[in-house]
């Protein structure tokens, strides 16, 4: 009895987690001419046709440029970050956690109204540079998060050796932390690179005239032409990621840091 | 002391508004094998980074072969530390690890790998090149450890707690290993230690340290044998310790007459020092346990519970029955307060 209903809520769950994912690529695969599942007969020519539609083409130039350069910056801001708060004790330092953590907790929505009203529109600035401050700010307390957790198990004593043994302070930290913590930084880069691939409501509002990250030229997309693209774009992008998360985790036990 | 190698004078120590260690003086000569040895808390770490400059002294100097090193930033000091967890660079292999000091010090190739493999060799290690530090035993880390400070030919070698990590056998294996090491280098070596057995198996000065100030200093045989205070007597192994009343010994339960004259404050014995099956007192026993080549016996007595070690020809002495026993001058030690 308890073992039926154990497959009975892993079904369900699976069926939830999975099924939406199995619509698109199956409503993507139509023949025919309009977004619909069961899709009316089999083709791949929506699959295809993505790949021409030149909007698609520049906005997921620019959701790649956000997503690996926010990323990058977000990395290059977050781990001395989390460096300096797990190595010293700062004054106020749960503070500066928190407000770290402020993005994750704060809906998408309001950061993106805030940002547009008290940063680009005050400032002028192009929509590119907004996006790109945005992705960085929405990506770093992941950044500082999984560095600050691989940081945490590494032992501060290894550093004084380093130093005994004639390093600087920056040579400990590049000969020894650095190659230590590569995997939890390579796995905030992937978690990083995700989020700001897969973001819309920050996005939504920091947008402009021809310059759209991918998410949001595809929901513009939608409102004007309803076909099966969308939805053979949307499986691309599904698997685009499980690619990576796929890859991560075989290279170096991703889930380790998540 | 002229010919010290390692001199600290009027060192002062401490962690924000706390002083670890107020006014330290310590003289080490070249090649000496030193003990810090302690409780937890009494100064002994927080001396040793000092002397390797992870820690800025408050106040005094710290002067190492001739020069002040006190302002001198540890990575130009010159001093190997092994440390208590090892902190080998788990990322690289025994080679790596043992070359890493080697190759900062941008040495040519070939004599870096002629100085690895020598190290790697010394410490028993040859054959583990291409290890990498989790791939081995807590004593071939320990052993690597050593090796990766001793090829930089440190002036003065600092190991923290060398042998609290590794069980009783490899602890004899690696006090021979760092004695062995000791001789043949000749190098100058600080350890610390909260054991006081580790101490005196391989110091050849102990420094007894309490609330940061130096308590006792000494060869292993003094400290021993003359431990001079209460806290000293006390680490040494001296578990009976009372007052002194005149001809009377007097504790917080009792008192009990003292066969012979001491003029001191207190008197300390050793359990093995405490006669057992003969003498002027008698006493209940509480324990009583067999330890191989003697017999431990708890007694109650006046002054409240004894600690007495019986050669083991003695026939055994059931709990609850009493026993006769004596403290002897012969064994006693006179301590100040």
């Amino acid at each position: 009895m308890a073992r039926t209903t154990n497959w009975v809520v892993l079904g369900l769950t699976l069926t939830f987690l999975i099924g939406p994912f199995i619509i698109i690529i199956f409503a993507g695969a139509s023949a025919g001419e309009s977004l619909a599942f069961p899709p009316a007969g089999l083709s791949l020519k929506w699959y295809a046709k993505v790949f021409t539609v030149e909007s698609f083409r520049q906005s997921f130039m620019l959701s790649m440029f956000l997503a690996v350069f926010g990323t990058l910056a977000a990395l290059l801001i977050g781990v001395p970050a989390a460096y300096a708060l797990n190595r010293y004790k700062l004054p106020g330092d749960e503070t500066i956690r928190t407000i770290v953590a402020a993005p994750i907790i704060v809906p998408g929505i309001i950061v993106g109204l805030a940002l547009l009203r008290y940063l680009v529109v005050p400032l002028d600035f192009t929509v590119t540079m907004a996006l790109f401050f945005a992705h960085t700010a929405l990506v770093l307390p992941y950044a500082v998060r999984v560095v600050s957790s691989s940081l945490h198990n590494l032992r501060a004593d290894m550093e004084e050796a380093a130093v005994l043994l004639g390093c600087s302070r920056l040579q400990a930290f590049t000969k020894v932390v650095l190659p230590n913590i590569r995997g939890g930084v390579l796995a905030a880069f992937i978690l990083g690179f995700v989020t700001s691939f897969n973001q819309v409501p920050v996005s939504l509002f920091l947008s402009g005239p021809g310059v759209r990250t991918l998410p949001i030229d595809m929901l513009a997309y939608m409102e004007i032409t309803y076909d099966p693209s969308v939805a053979a774009l949307s499986a691309l992008l599904a698997f685009m990621s499980l690619a990576i998360v796929f890859a991560a985790e075989r290279l170096l036990g991703f889930s380790r840091y998540v | 002391m002229s010919d010290a190698f390692v001199s600290l004078s009027d060192l002062t120590l401490s962690y924000g508004q706390t002083v670890a260690v107020p006014d330290l003086d310590l003289d080490i000569a070249e090649g000496e094998l030193i003990a810090l040895l302690g409780p937890s808390g009494c100064g002994k770490t927080t001396t040793m980074r000092a002397i390797a400059g992870l820690l800025t002294p408050t106040s005094g100097k710290i002067v190492i072969d001739g020069r002040d090193v006190t302002r001198t930033p540890a990575n130009q000091r010159g001093i190997g530390l092994v440390f208590q967890s090892y902190a080998l660079f788990p990322h690289l292999s025994a080679f790596e690890n043992v070359a890493f000091g080697l190759r900062l010090k941008k040495l040519p190739e070939r004599e870096i790998r002629a100085k690895t493999e020598a190290g790697l060799d010394t410490v028993g290690l040859a054959g583990f090149e291409k290890r990498k530090p989790a791939e081995l035993s807590g004593g071939q880390q320990q052993r690597l450890a050593l090796a990766r400070s001793l090829v930089m030919e440190p002036k003065v070698l600092l190991l923290d707690e060398p042998l609290s990590n590794l069980d009783a056998r490899l602890r004899l294996e690696m006090r021979t290993e760092l004695q062995r090491v000791q001789k043949d280098t000749g190098v100058t070596m600080v350890f610390v230690t909260h054991d006081q057995s580790e101490a005196l198996a391989l110091a050849d000065r102990i420094v007894l340290m309490k609330d940061g100030r130096i308590e006792q200093l000494g060869t292993p045989d003094e400290l021993y044998a003359r431990p001079a205070t209460v806290f000293a007597a006390d680490f040494m192994g001296f578990e009976n310790i009372f007052s002194v009343n005149g001809m009377e010994l007097v504790s917080e339960t009792g008192r009990l007459p003292l066969g012979f004259e001491a003029d001191c404050p207190k008197i300390a014995w050793r359990p093995a020092g405490v006669t057992v099956g003969e003498g002027p007192h008698s006493g209940k026993v509480v324990a009583s346990s067999f330890a191989g080549d003697h017999r431990e016996y708890v007694l109650e007595t006046p002054l409240g519970q004894i600690k007495a070690d019986a050669p083991i020809e003695i026939a055994e002495v059931p709990a609850g029955a009493v026993v006769s026993f004596d403290l002897p001058q012969s064994t006693s030690r006179a301590l100040a307060a």
